[in-house]
């Protein structure tokens, strides 16, 4: 049986977690990854694309990126959405997204800076 | 969807929607009785009587982008499509609780699905926001608490990744524990 994860283990993390903190710069000069988690975006994979973010931004080490949610925005069809939006740029929606993709998008466009155009939005 | 955990992370949405500072998620697996209840409370905004009963029909909706509205009508289906009901109680300015019933053992019932990644996407996405997930299985529970967590955590934020990592373990370990062990 495998050993539930105890609040002492928690406090080890928060000791660990402290000396990291206190070297991050707290600023406005974010990225924002927002993913889509309206009914259609659940429905359509949102959850397992916004793991698959996390978990990616976690093996990278990048920590100064702010991943949270959006309602529904009509685009329905191309759910899971994800928008990145980094900082005096414009925003950068892609769409029909899965955990791979996701995954890519974190290494090519959130920390290389290099927009993956083939799943952007296409105009409508 | 595919898994009732997805139908929670939906819900839950409703409550952050709300302005919700609370909220209260119950799974109880009733074995003896044969019953499956969910249950979800939020400290939000909360509805008017007239407003509660149209948020089950699907083409009400608060929202401009578009016209359906099926988080809540998705979920009362799922449960009384499977001889369980829903009810929605809500009250203005104190919060809406919605109760979803199950047959637990009927055929079409989805399966719960991964409550750890619904609980940790929604900290990870909103960890302004407080959560009590409670989960019973017969007469064995366990409770996460975000308030008592962010209380052992001090001034380090519950969205860090290791804690994170730490609240999916923690929630798996106990879901097996409470299911009667690997």
């Amino acid at each position: 049986m495998p050993v539930i994860k105890s609040i002492e283990d928690l406090k080890k993390i928060r000791d660990q977690a402290k000396d990291q903190i206190n070297l991050r710069v707290d600023n406005e000069s974010k990225t924002r990854v927002v993913v889509g988690m309206g009914t259609c975006g659940i429905a359509a994979g949102a959850r397992q694309v916004m793991l698959a973010i996390l978990e990616e931004l976690k093996k990278r080490n990048v920590s100064d990126v702010i991943v949270t949610e959006a309602g529904c925005i009509g685009l329905c069809q191309y759910e899971p959405l994800v928008d990145v939006i980094k900082p005096d740029r414009p925003k950068v929606t892609y769409v029909n997204m899965n955990p791979d993709k996701a995954r890519e998008i974190v290494v090519k466009h959130i920390i290389n800076d290099q927009v993956v155009d083939e799943y952007v939005v296409p105009n409508i | 969807m595919k898994e009732l955990s997805l139908h929670i992370l939906d819900i839950v949405q409703n409550s952050l929607g709300a302005k919700a500072s609370l909220i209260e998620i119950d799974i109880n697996e009733d074995v003896k009785n044969d019953l499956l209840v969910i249950r979800i409370k939020d400290n939000g905004l909360g509805m008017d009587t007239a407003t509660a009963q149209k948020v089950m029909d699907p083409f009400y909706t608060t929202r401009t982008t578009r016209r359906v509205g099926l988080g809540i009508p998705l979920f009362a289906q799922a449960a009384e499509s499977c001889g369980g009901d829903f009810k929605i109680y809500s009250e203005k300015g104190r919060g809406t609780e919605i109760v979803a019933t199950f047959t637990l053992s009927h055929i079409d019932r989805a399966p719960i699905g991964s409550m750890a990644d619904t609980m940790v996407s929604l900290i990870a996405m909103r960890p302004d926001v407080d959560y009590i997930y409670r989960h019973c299985v017969g007469d064995r529970e366990f409770t996460l608490d975000t308030r008592e967590i962010k209380e052992t955590l001090e001034d380090v934020p519950i969205n860090n990744p290791m804690v994170i990592d730490w609240i999916k373990e923690f929630v798996n370990g106990n879901l097996k524990e409470i299911n009667g062990g690997a």
